[in-house]
């Protein structure tokens, strides 16, 4: 970001192109490496603990994860973010396990999805029409959510809460083994993200909008409906998030999805998505989740405290990042 | 700089009306600001007749943290930043401040507090580092250091505890009274309300008349422009992370004043800092915008709460309404700005 540039060594420039373009060009490939050698950590440090069923484990915790951070890494094309998800996830989890004591499964879903969208629909006026800062938005936004979320619990009184069964088998359940059920929704969704950024006109705008919004704008494009299309599906990813995660959880709280924000925007840069917008992919970002959820595991294998763990976790976001710019780097 | 001055100086002398006039442009959300905190206060009172000194010291007592917090992320966000660890910052200073005052003197609470400013100058400074040296994004940086100073909290105190000198517990309890002043005004001035000012002033005055306050300014409107005339970029914003810093650490303080102990779990503050930011009137672009904003702001957010309260709301319902104010101040904040891009 800094203006100041200083000229490279062209030496170091030319040793170290190959790197940088295989980074630059695909950033996956790294990054899957990186997850490697924390696996092989994990089992040099612990032998036999790498097996399908621990391999199944950490995709079933980050599959939730690797949703909202797929409603960031949307948001983030653009150059926005998405503050609200994790209030947003945890609000369509407990909207849908408190209906279902009302009404079928098959309708609280949709039902606790919808109020989602609402939600998004209030971002992406605020963002598009408005033209508030994204950050601000929907960190205000968020705010009323958790407002409404705790008048809303008085209203329906909490008590033993039935998940459905769907939802439970959906978001713990394993088949054949060690597959995990959440993969059933994960790989669609992975792939319509796909289809989406790299297939559509519409991804084509979210990097463009990114990439230099003035011009986009001038050629044409009204940003104020992408906006709103955009943090539509960005509430609605997050919902469903927060579907698959009570599933797994399988505790209806209010603070149920809030802890997966931070680590949600993590995730996406790790995976070489820029917060600046125009750069990046949700391939990367399913990489960031599961080398997240792999640093977890690899700090309880540690037993380091608390503490401790938070601070590697940050320094690791940290370090990546840090890398990932230093090589990628144009100037 | 004294070119600059004098020509103000005798544009402004032409005509007291365009003096006034400019100050009522220049300072227009400012100036709102106080009109609605005013009409917040006329409405407080009508709504219940009692309303006066002793509530007025509490809220000035609510008010503190969060006035802390907002003077830090003021102090990034002008300098074309954010800075997401400012209440991990502040729950680490504050777990540090109680465990050092434990079992000690009265006495060592001064050294203490001493340690703890220069550890909260110190968090800042290696967050602006990290920034400057990493060159990655602002909010990556200080995303990574929420978690590590949340940790570097935990790793102190693994549960509330600790303890706080008494005399820094009766810093901010109650109303300054009949010492110095009249009672009749003493009365009305909360001591933590004068602490609130003693502190920031003593670091902010100074600041806004210095290089290092034009810089910020500076480099927070244009970068590259500031790096052309001269001005040492990477040192000034790793300046103004350390002063965000600083005011962290004097929130962290609080917190442990306020409650005569450390807790290693974060408050609200970075959301709430944020938002008092913004409705502050800062850009956040950065290089626009003052302390005095952010400040009023958080007034006007606690009073609505006091408020609130006093109308016997539903809390829960009350953090609705605070979210909604401050989704509608932002649209009518985005909405002119929109307006004078235009115009």
């Amino acid at each position: 970001m800094s203006g100041i540039s200083k000229p490279m060594d062209e030496q170091v420039q030319r040793r170290r192109f190959d790197l940088r373009a295989l980074f630059r060009d695909r950033p996956i490939i790294p990054l899957i490496i990186l997850l490697l050698v924390l696996v092989a950590v994990v089992e040099i440090l612990q032998p036999g603990i790498v097996s399908p069923r621990w391999a199944g484990n950490i995709v079933r915790f980050a599959v939730p994860l690797a949703i909202l951070a797929a409603a960031q890494t949307l948001t983030m094309l653009t150059g926005g973010i998405d503050l609200s998800v994790g209030i947003v996830a945890t609000m369509t989890a407990f909207v849908m396990a408190t209906q279902v004591a009302y009404m079928d499964p098959v309708l609280a879903i949709p039902l606790a999805l919808a109020v989602a969208a609402v939600f998004g629909l209030a971002n992406g006026i605020g963002v598009g029409i408005f033209r508030v800062h994204p950050l601000i938005m929907t960190l205000a936004v968020g705010l009323v959510v958790e407002g409404l979320l705790l008048v809303y619990q008085r209203q329906v009184l909490g008590g033993s809460v039935n998940l459905p069964e769907v939802i439970t088998w959906l978001g713990a359940g394993r088949s054949f083994g060690n597959i995990p059920n959440s993969l059933l929704v994960f790989i669609p969704l992975a792939i319509f993200m796909w289809f989406l950024t790299k297939r559509t006109g519409f991804g084509r705008l979210l990097y463009a909008l990114g990439d230099n919004e003035g011009a986009t704008r001038l050629s044409g494009v009204r940003y104020w409906q992408v906006m709103i299309a955009l943090y539509v599906l960005s509430a609605l990813l997050a919902g469903v998030g927060g579907l698959v995660y009570i599933g797994l959880i399988k505790a209806n709280s209010l603070s149920l999805a809030v802890p997966l924000l931070l680590p949600s925007v993590a995730a996406a840069v790790i995976g070489g998505t820029s917060i600046f917008g125009g750069r990046g992919g949700y391939g990367g970002t399913i990489i960031g989740a599961l080398v997240l959820q792999v640093i977890a595991t690899l700090l309880l294998v540690l037993q380091v405290p608390e503490g401790t763990r938070r601070i590697v976790f940050g320094l690791i976001i940290l370090g990546v990042t840090a890398a990932y710019t230093r090589i990628t780097e144009e100037r | 700089m004294n070119a600059a001055a004098r020509a103000t100086g005798q544009l402004g002398g032409s005509s007291i009306g365009s003096t006034v006039a400019r100050f009522l442009r220049r300072n227009a959300w400012v100036l709102a600001l106080w009109a609605l905190l005013g009409a917040l206060v006329v409405f407080t009172i009508t709504i219940q007749p009692r309303w006066g000194a002793p509530q007025l010291t509490i809220l000035a007592i609510a008010a503190l943290p969060y006035a802390f917090a907002a003077a830090a992320q003021t102090t990034a966000v002008l300098v074309g930043g954010i800075d997401l660890s400012v209440a991990a910052m502040m729950t680490f200073t504050s777990v540090c401040a109680a465990v050092l005052m434990e079992g000690q003197s009265e006495e060592f609470g001064i050294v203490a507090v001493a340690l703890v400013l220069l550890l909260g100058l110190g968090l800042g400074m290696v967050n602006g580092l990290s920034i400057v040296l990493t060159r990655v994004p602002d909010i990556v940086v200080t995303l990574a250091f929420f978690f590590i100073w949340e940790g570097a909290a935990l790793m102190v105190l693994d549960a509330p505890g600790g303890s706080s000198a008494r005399w820094l517990r009766d810093l901010i309890i109650g109303p300054v009274g009949g010492f110095v002043v009249p009672a009749e005004i003493g009365d009305w001035l909360p001591k933590s309300l004068l602490l609130l000012v003693f502190s920031l002033g003593i670091v902010w005055i100074p600041l806004k008349r210095s290089r290092l306050g034009l810089s910020i300014y500076a480099v927070g409107s244009d970068q590259l422009a500031a790096f052309r005339s001269g001005i040492a970029v990477d040192r000034t914003r790793v300046a103004a992370y350390a002063l965000t810093g600083l005011f962290s650490a004097m929130g962290g303080l609080i917190l442990t004043m306020n409650t005569g102990l450390g807790t290693p779990i974060q408050g609200p503050y970075l959301l709430a800092s944020v938002a008092a930011v913004v409705l502050g009137g800062v850009s956040l672009a950065g290089g626009k915008g003052g302390l005095v904003g952010p400040i009023v702001a958080v007034f006007i957010l606690r009073l609505v709460r006091q408020d609130l309260t006093l109308m016997s709301i539903d809390p829960n319902v009350a953090q609705v309404t605070e979210g909604a104010i401050m989704v509608a101040v932002v649209l009518v904040g985005a909405l002119v700005a929109l307006r004078s891009r235009r115009s």
